[in-house]
Order: C-alpha cells, then structure tokens, then sequence
C-alpha cells in the first residue's frame, strides 16, 4: 500500500478520497488554487500545496504543477477524482514518466474509450449491444429503407449536417419511411444545403442505465448498476441503485456486457459503462445499448457503495498499490437500495442559474450520507462548479429510501445562497417516481410544477419576524414588560423583492402573538422549543440582514431596516443651485436629457477648487438656466431637473 | 436564611382573598385602557391616516425588541378633567435603547392634539426627574401643540409649571445626560423648545413641524401668509434655520435614525453593586393576591410578601428580634442586592431605631434599599409620647431623608401618617414609588378623620350646654368618611401621580428589578446623614 498519495482534485470528490486514505493510514496531499486557500480539503489534508491560479487551467488542469507536487511531497500515487484530468491519457502518462502510480486505468484505455465512434465499434466487436443505427454513405432511399428495416421501427431519420430538428423525422411505420425520408430529405436541404441522413434506433422512453464496473488490468467484476433517468439537460439530478423495476435476467445480461467491455480494453480501476435502455415496455434483455464507457470513478458512485457496502476508493487505492480484485462477482450481492441526490448552489426560477455566495450556515440532516466539499462560512465561488454536496440515503427497499430521501432533504438546512434543495425536494415526492416510472424526460415533463417556488405561510412569516428582532435566543429577562397593556410594533420582511409587514406583540420571552396579513399567530416556547400555533416551530438561521426559515427546504427574508431607505439630503432636487459664488466653468447638462443620481450635470470654479454639480435624483434635464463662463452667486439655480424616469417593467425577468 | 411561608393556597381566606385583589385589579386595567386608548377611536383613525403611529407603537418602535417598559404615570389625570385627558396625553417611562435605560416621553397627538394639561405638565417634569436621578438619556416623541390654553395658569406660570421642562433639559444636558428630541408632528410656541433645546433633533419630513408661532398667529400678527410646512417643516429646519439635524422620511424612519443617535453616546453604566446570578423565588408571586388578606384592616406576616419578592426567597433578617413590627433584612432582586424595609405593625420606638439602624448599614455598604409600606403610623399614647416616640420617629425619617443610596418604595397596603414619611413616602424622593391596587393613602383614616372632627364637634356641643345624638353624629361623619375613601383610593392618588403608578402585585419583582436597574445607572453617591436626635 502507498504510504502518501496526491489527490489532483477539489471538492467533495478530494475531501472523499482524504477520508478513506485516512482510514487505510494512507497520508494525503491535497492541491489547491489560490480561490481554495481556505477550503475543506486544503483543511483535511496531511499536506497541501498550492498549484496556482483560481482559473482551472491555471491550477487543476495543470499536470506539471500537480507531478512536481507530487514528487515534493513524497507522494507515491496520485488519485485525480472525477473530471478535471481524471480522463487525460496524456497526465497519465507523464504521471507514469514521473515514476508515480496513478489511480486509474491505463492510458490506453482511456484513448480507447475517449473517441465515441471508435469506442463503439470496439465494443460491437465485443459483442456489447449499442444503438443500432445507419451512418453509410448509401443515401439510396430503398437502400435506407432496408437499414430501417433491419435497426427495427420505430426509426429516427436524421439530417447528417442537422441540428435543431430540422431535417428529422420520427417513422413509426415501413409503410411510412419513403414519405418521411422525401421530406426530411427537402427540409435538410433547404436548410444546410445537403440532404444525406442517417438513420438510428428510435428509443421511445429512454432510460439512463449505467453499469459499476472495476478492473484489475486484466479480469473485471461488476457492481450492479445505477438508474441515472433523473436528468436535467442531460444532467444528472438524482441517481439509484438499483435501477427501478430491473431484472435478474436484464441484470446478468447488462453486466456481463459491461464487464465484457472492461475486460476487452484491459480496463484496471473504477469505471462505469453507460447504457441507454428502452423503458417503453419495461425492462427487456433486448432493450439496452451502449453509450459510452467513463473511465474515472463516478459523482454518483456512492449509491453503489450504499447497496454493496464496497468502499470504491479504498478498492482503486488496492488495486493501483498492485493487489488483485478485493472480491470474486459471486461474492458480491445488492443490500437494499439507495439514493443520491446532487444539492447545488442554483437559482431554479432563474432557469437553474449556477449562484455564488458564502454560506452563512449548513447542516445536513442525521442518518443520510452527505459528501461535501464545504462547511459552514465556505464560499461557493463562480470558479468551480456550484456543488454544495451530495445527499444519499440507503433504505431496505426503494420506498423506505425514498422516504429517507425526503426526510434528509427537508432536514438540509443551507443559508448565504440559494440552492435547488426545494426542486430536489418536490422530485422526491413526485408520484411517477415514486412508482419507479422514470425516463429522462420526467423532469423537463414537469419542470412547472417541479421548479415552483414555495410560499411561506403565516407561522414561517412570523417566525422570521421574530428572529429579525433577535427575539428566539435567550432574549432579555423581562421582555415585552409592560405594566398592564401590552405594546404593539411592526415588523417589515422583504421576500422575492416584495415587502411583508408583520405585527408583534411581545409578552414575555417565551410568548409573542404575532399578526400576519390579518391572521393571528402564537409563539411560544415550552420546554425550550419554540412552537408556532402548537406545532414545533422551524429552525432558524440570521445572518446580518437575512433571514432563514428551514422549512419548505429553506425560506429566504431579508430584514428591512429603515435606515437604509435615503433620507432625502436636501429639500428640492429638482433644481441645482450653486453652492458658492463662483464660475461656471462647464456645463454638461442639455436639456431633455435624461440623467441618474450623482451625474455631473455642471462644473463650478470657486475659491481656486473645481466643484462637479451632480444631479441629486434621476430625471430628466428641464431647463439649463446658466451658460459657461457666467459668474455666479451663491445659491444661483443652475440646472433644473422635472419628471421621473419610469422603470423599465420586466426588467428583473430578463436576467 | 430562606423563608417558610405558612400560606395554605387551598384555603378559603385564600381564595376570597384572590377575588378581592382581582376586583380591585380590574378596576385599574380598566382605568388603564382607557388611559392607553388615548383620546377614542375617531382621533386615532385620524392620526393612522396621517401615516403617523400611535404613541405606544412609536415608543415599541425605539425600543430595543421585545424591551421591557416601565411605564410612569399609566393612569395619570385619571377621572380628571372629566375624562379629557387620557395618560395625561403623554406617554412616559423607562425602556432600553441599544442596551441602555433610557427615559421615553411620547406625546399622544390624540389627545387635544398633545397639549399641555396641568397633569401633563407634571407628568412631563416627573418623567425629568426620575431621569435626572437616575441619569437616562431622554428621549421626546413630540407631536404636541403647547400649553392647553384654557389651562394656562396652570401651565404656564409657576416654578413646576411648562417653564421647567427646558430648564431640565438645559440643567440634564449640562451634566451630560443626553437630551434627544424627534419631532414627529406639531412642536408649537413652547412646545418648539423640546427641539430646540435637544442635543440632537430629527425631524418627520412633511409631518414635523416646529415653529414659536403658527400660521394662523403669524397672520394675525403681522398678515403674513404662510404655510406650516414652509413656516417651520422638516426641509426648513434641516436646510435653512439649522434647529433640527436629521431629516426622517416617516415615522420608523425617525425612530431608526433616534436609535442610531443612542448607538453613538459612548455611555457606560457605572460599576454600583456587586451582582449575583438571578434566582426565582422558592414561593410563586402568582400566589400574592391569595396570601395577602383582601381587606387592610386583617394583619398578616409582611414575610409572606418577601418571600414571593426576593431571589431563593431568601432573606438575611437583621434584628429580628427587637422591634419587631419592622422586618428589616438584605436579600436580592434578580440579582441586584437591596436592604429591605417592611413593615409588618405599627412603628414603636425601637422598631424606629431599628429602621434608622439598618438604613445606616445600607447607606454604608451603598445597597439599594427597597421599602414595603403597609402602615398606619406611629403608636400614639402617653407611654409612647413620653419615652419620646417622636424623636426615634425622628431618627428614621432623618435616616431616610437623607441617605444617598437609592430608594424603591412599594405600598402594598396602607400608608397613614407619619408612617409614610418614615417609610419613604413620595416627599422622601424614592428614585420609583409604587401602590398596589388595594393600597390605600392619607393623613389618616376616614374613620379616625372624621372621629377626631366629630369630638371636637361633641366637644363644642356639649360645653355650649347642647346634645348631639349618635344620629346626628354618625350623619356628620359620613361625607368625611366618604371624601377620605375617594381621596385615598390608589387610582385617586395616582391620577396626581402621588405615585408613579400602579403595578399588579404578581408583577412587583419585575417593577422593583426594573426600577433598580434604571436607578443603578447613577452611580451612589456618599452619604452624609443630618443630625439624629438621640
């Protein structure tokens, strides 16, 4: 075994492999950019260097850099995680050229599985299934019609230099192919001026099926596979194992084609085959093709993990220091089914946005598995991918994990940023999946409902209400005294731009009656726990001016203070007046023109300085009442100022 | 030592006791809605369509969330005035600003549009003075148009008239108390110089106004036609005259920028007493009004009430056993360490000495002292008079006048006589006093009032040769006994704030620790005691 290893990695991928080393007695060397000075696995590492800049290219990606760290170090191996240069034959090689182990496969399996087309062939001559299709150069429509005949209906026709659908027919029918192929074949042509097609395997309800594979160089076994359907923009959103509604037969076929795959580039390490499989009539030993082959460990190996109880890593840390495969296939067996869910910092009603911010508080829910690559107080910088951590649960049975899944949702609690924690939320208790009936195109089906923004109700108002006043904690002793009335305030919360006006009315540290949009709400604290109308009450989280109430997977405030609301500095804006006497020097204001606070509008020239005028509001220039070079006195009016420049409606949609 | 209350909470002196002490608290949550309801519906509909709060939420505004508020004069002018001044249009008391005691007085616009009545004008300059004593930052939420005139040789003239409230604020202002004004409406004639004479003023644009005379004096006096706004609003007093130095948008606007002027007045509260970590008492004060006897004639064991007042229900009694009819003893009010003086009989000789003993010792160790009034006077007789009860009385009124230490004083029964100068009645100058609702105040009872007037009448009767029948007597007594019941009444009372309120017995321990802790914002001086008679 290694005595120190490299992770060329960041993130929770880094901060999972420093764990397992940990445990082997395998020391770590972490590598970071200056944007991850600060971060959790620069803070769980035996060591850590820094490799450069924040920008990718300037750090992770940099081989040079991470070897000679490496070699200072004393590292022995060094483990990439996913993406980055965990697929880069080329780092492989020099990894090697250096000396040093990497945790992988070789690189020439890499190359084998990097070019798509080849892979394919490839895994055709290994008598793997992939997606039946016609690529030739034979455009003669019999021909075409005999290629769809023998890929079997239903066909895609596709334009060969197509794009955005044009040039593609959907054929349900032989009977229908000539008509379809004379179309498609006009609209191509019309629209890229060539009209060759190709014709492919049509799948009706697609399914993203991948198989846990793992090589000793030679012999591989397969760990069962996950069902990655969940998919947004062919982004993987949650993941399972095992896949819904497989079969033994469907699993024996799907991955002994796996490991036939592994065995045929000679594959060592973690790998995943991908499949893309026919759900249109439930799961057939007929209906899966290969994709394509990752040849890295995987985001979402950890459901695996969950059902086989294999620690992945500490199996590639084995078989890279040179031992055989850990366990024979029939030694492995599946142990009920798991869960992971991906939490991202995102603005889901912006189009799922990547956001940034600090998080001013994170805390994942008890008995779920969350893999994170920050703690409170981190930031989410736009350098890296917005990854917040990956939740996963393990259950005896699909509905059993499901439901831990949910728990473990609500129970994620995340401030400073907004995140996809409610769509998660809402695809956990989405009905289709709940019945195992998934295909990749459940989420873009039910993007309304599942993308809907939660509306906070009276109770979760007034809570944030009385956390914006510091009133939860250990208040003083005797708050909300008052010799016989008690006395009212108001309390001002903004949410989605729109500001919510709460009443409160203190009684004592332990009890506050608030007013919600004319419903009354009870705060009370018994036995140390705030209950909102005789329900336990949220938790709740304030950093400075926000507010966080973790329910429904998190509802954002901000407290409004009054200060912030400008004071008007002086009494008239419309009209600048000449501070002193003094010189005109310059006007820049023309009338009808339209002006923002704080733009120079003139130029005065008194007691040897410069005074730049600027207009005190937005507007539009009404009148310029002074010339250049006039001499004026003090309190001379200068520029005036009329109307208010309407805003622009819609304008917050737009981004 | 902790003390054992003997109280059996199931009795049924127990509980017609509790019914008794309910109905006379009714009375005064009654007298005290009314009091914070200001001047009716209609004037407060007015006032909210003007986007301006009512005075209590202005003052909820500025005060730290959820601050306690300990309010002076709740019910003053009560009954006075036939009802046209309810609270005596201002609201006042002590609350915490950025952590500190301050002292509010919020004028109620509602209420003859915040004009001055005589009560206002007392309760104005009673609010200076607990502030001047305990050293609060003052705070005015004015919305007030001046004197009420038809009132004005009550108002306007005398030494504790209008006049003395700009004279506080100089005299505050001079020892570094800060004087800090937001003119949230009206500031007219007199009233302009609450502003004026602030450290720091803010002013509710297009809503305040300040001005020595109005629009309709100005034109009268020299045609002048202008309006209120352009005379003395917020635009003018920032921009031009310079009287005020903030301009707010609104009201919580106003009340924010108050808030950040407290953030920035770098005050220390002064190291005074040495503070232990607060404890319940062993003994609920819930259980008061069942343990202390209904009607003020019935003894009890003062002890009962101490009991549910200190922390641990503690009490370290000094001398109990000589003079017995005063309980004196040092104990702690959540925390804050105080002597106790209660009285628990009529004032003997030696329960005098006593009295003037202990306060020696708490003016010595400079700890607070706390006085429980339930005393009908001094024992009468010749036994007494002769072994000179009047100088022993002296003794302790001369003990009490002139400590340094600061006073709390609670009447939770009677206070007759002299026994209320001895035990730190309202011309003693406690920092707070405070009645409960079955207290009763006078020179002396109604009955013995009119037994003294109806003797001497007997007296004149009889030497002129003339028979007066028990009758005659009796009808003759009866509108003294009746004017003395009135006038003794605690709401009576502190409608002309004899007092500075009247509290719930279940909520003494919070007053008497809110009145310490704002008391202990000065720090204690030494003291030097007058001459004691020996």
């Amino acid at each position: 075994m290694f005595e120190t290893i490299l992770i060329a990695n960041r993130g929770e991928i880094a901060c999972r492999v420093i764990d397992t080393a940990r445990r082997m007695g395998v020391r770590s060397v972490a590598v970071y950019s200056d944007a991850d000075r600060g971060a959790r696995h620069v803070a769980m590492a035996d060591r850590a260097v820094r490799i450069g800049g924040p920008a990718p290219a300037e750090s992770y990606l940099r081989g040079d850099a991470i070897i000679a760290a490496a070699l200072e170090t004393g590292a022995q191996a060094i483990h990439p995680g996913y993406g980055f240069l965990s697929e880069n034959p080329d780092f492989v090689d020099a990894v090697e050229a250096a000396g040093l182990v990497f945790i992988g496969p070789s690189a020439s399996a890499i190359r084998a599985m990097g070019l798509k087309d080849a892979a394919k062939a490839l895994m055709e001559e290994a008598g793997v299934p992939v997606v039946p299709g016609y690529h030739g150069a034979n455009q003669d429509p019999e021909h075409l019609a005999g290629a769809a005949d023998a890929i079997g209906y239903p066909v895609l026709i596709k334009a060969v230099a197509g794009g955005g659908g044009k040039g593609m027919r959907l054929v349900e029918r032989p009977g229908d192919f000539a008509d379809a192929l004379r179309s498609a074949r006009s609209e191509a042509r019309t629209a890229f001026g060539n009209d060759a097609v190709l014709i492919e395997k049509f799948v009706a309800k697609p399914r993203h099926i991948e198989v846990q594979v793992f090589g000793d160089g030679r012999r591989a076994v397969h760990l069962f596979e996950r069902d990655c359907s969940l998919q947004r923009r062919h982004q993987k959103v949650i993941e399972e194992a095992p896949a819904p509604g497989m079969t033994e037969d469907m699993r024996a076929a799907m991955g002994q084609a796996a490991v036939r795959a592994a065995e045929a580039i000679g594959y060592a390490g973690a790998g995943t085959v991908e499949f893309i499989v026919d759900g249109s009539r439930g799961l057939r030993t007929d209906g899966f093709w290969f994709m394509e082959m990752n040849t890295r460990l995987q985001v979402e190996h950890p459901v695996t993990e969950a059902i086989t109880g294999v620690d992945l890593v500490e199996w590639q840390l084995r078989v890279a220091s040179g031992e055989g495969l850990p366990r024979a296939q029939e030694d492995l067996e599946i142990r009920g089914h798991a869960f992971e869910a991906r939490l991202y910092a995102e603005d889901v009603p912006k189009g799922f946005l990547p956001a940034t911010g600090r998080l001013t508080h994170l805390r994942f829910a008890d008995g779920a598995r969350a893999d994170t690559g920050v703690r409170a107080g981190d930031e989410i910088s736009p350098h890296y991918d917005p990854m917040i951590a990956k939740i996963i649960v393990q259950g005896a049975t699909r509905a059993g994990a499901l439901r831990r899944l949910s728990a473990a949702l609500e129970g994620t609690q995340v401030a400073g940023t907004v995140t996809n924690l409610a769509f998660l939320g809402a695809l956990a208790r989405h009905g289709g999946f709940a019945q195992g009936d998934v295909d990749t195109g459940l989420i873009a089906r039910d993007i309304d409902a599942l993308a809907r923004m939660p509306q906070p109700r009276p109770g979760e108002i007034a809570l944030a209400g009385l956390a914006a006043l510091g009133l939860l904690g250990q208040s003083m002793a005797e708050t909300g005294f008052t010799l016989w009335q008690p006395m009212e305030r108001a309390v001002i919360l903004r949410r989605e731009g729109e500001e919510i006006a709460l009443r409160l009315c203190s009684l004592s540290r332990d009890a506050h009656d608030v007013m919600v949009a004319g419903r009354p709400v009870e705060a009370r604290r018994v036995a140390g726990r705030w209950q909102i109308d005789g329900e336990a009450a949220p938790e709740v989280a304030v950093n400075g001016a926000s507010v966080t109430v973790f329910s429904q997977y998190g509802l954002g405030f901000e407290i409004v203070d009054p200060l912030d609301r400008a004071a008007v500095r002086g009494g008239d804006t419309d009209l600048i007046e000449a501070p002193m006497p003094g010189l005109v020097k310059e006007v820049l204001a023309r009338p009808g023109q339209v002006v923002a606070e704080g733009d120079r509008l003139a130029v005065l020239e008194a007691m040897k300085m410069e005074h730049a005028l600027l207009a005190a509001r937005d507007g539009i220039v009404a009148e310029v009442l002074v010339d250049a070079g006039a001499q004026v006195e003090a309190g001379a009016a200068l520029v005036r100022l009329e109307g208010q420049v309407e805003a622009k409606d819609g304008e917050a949609d737009s981004a | 030592m902790k003390l054992q209350s003997k109280v059996i909470a199931t009795s049924q002196e127990f509980r017609a006791n509790r019914e008794g002490h309910l109905a006379a608290l009714r009375a005064v949550e009654e007298a005290a809605a009314l009091a914070a309801a200001g001047g009716g519906e209609a004037a407060r509909e007015r006032h909210l369509a003007r986007g301006k709060m009512l005075p209590r939420e202005r003052v909820a505004t500025l005060l730290d969330p959820g601050s306690p508020f300990l309010e002076v004069g709740a019910t003053a002018a009560h009954g006075m005035y036939e009802g046209a001044a309810p609270c005596a249009g201002v609201v006042a008391g002590v609350g915490r600003v950025q952590g500190l005691d301050c002292m509010i007085l919020c004028n109620d616009a509602t209420v003859k549009g915040g004009t001055y009545y005589p009560m206002t004008v007392k309760k104005h300059l009673r609010a200076q003075e607990i502030a001047e004593e305990c050293n609060l930052p003052c705070i005015y939420l004015v919305d007030s148009g001046g004197a009420n005139l038809p009132n004005q040789d009550e108002v306007f003239p005398d030494r504790d008239h209008f006049g003395r409230i700009f004279y506080n604020q100089a005299r505050m202002s001079a020892k570094g108390i800060p004087q800090i004004a937001v003119v949230m409406g009206s500031c007219t004639a007199g009233g302009a110089y609450v502003p004026a004479m602030s450290d720091v003023t803010i002013i509710v644009k297009d809503q305040g106004t300040i001005f020595l005379a109005g629009p309709p004096l100005v034109r009268a006096a020299t045609g002048e036609q202008v309006s209120a706004e352009d005379l003395g609003g917020g635009d003018v007093h920032t921009r031009l005259s310079g009287v005020a130095d903030y301009l707010a948008e609104d009201d919580a606007h106003a009340l924010a920028l108050a808030r950040q002027a407290v953030a920035g007045l770098n005050r220390v509260t002064p190291a005074t007493v040495a503070w232990a970590s607060p404890e319940e008492p062993a003994y609920d004060p819930e259980d008061l009004l069942g343990v202390v006897p209904a009607d003020l004639r019935t003894p009890y064991d003062i002890r009962e009430v101490i009991a549910r007042l200190v922390d641990g229900s503690r009490l370290d009694e000094f001398k109990a056993r000589f003079g017995e009819t005063l309980v004196t003893g040092f104990a702690h009010i959540k925390g804050c360490p105080v002597g106790i003086v209660a009285n628990n009989g009529v004032l003997f000789s030696e329960a005098a000495q006593k009295g003037a003993h202990f306060i020696e010792l708490c003016s010595q160790r400079r700890v607070p002292l706390v006085f429980l009034q339930n005393i009908t006077g001094f024992m009468v007789g010749r036994k007494y008079e002769n072994e000179g009860i009047a100088r022993h009385g002296a003794k302790m009124v001369t003990a009490v006048a002139t400590t340094s230490v600061p006073k709390i004083t609670m009447v939770v029964g009677g206070s007759f006589g002299a026994g209320n100068y001895g035990m730190s009645g309202r011309a003693y100058q406690p920092r707070f006093m405070w009645s409960w609702p079955n207290s009763r105040i006078g020179v002396m009872g109604g009955e013995q009032a009119a037994g003294v007037l109806a003797t001497v009448k007997r007296d004149a009767i009889e030497r002129k040769g003339g028979a007066w029948s028990a009758e005659e007597e009796a009808a003759f007594k009866r509108p003294t006994i009746e004017m003395f019941e009135r006038q003794s009444h605690p709401l009576y009372a502190s409608a002309r704030l004899w007092d500075d309120g009247i509290v719930d017995p279940r909520k003494s321990r919070d007053v008497l620790a809110l009145s310490l802790r704002a008391a202990l914002c000065a720090p204690i001086e030494e003291t030097r005691f007058g001459v004691f008679r020996m």
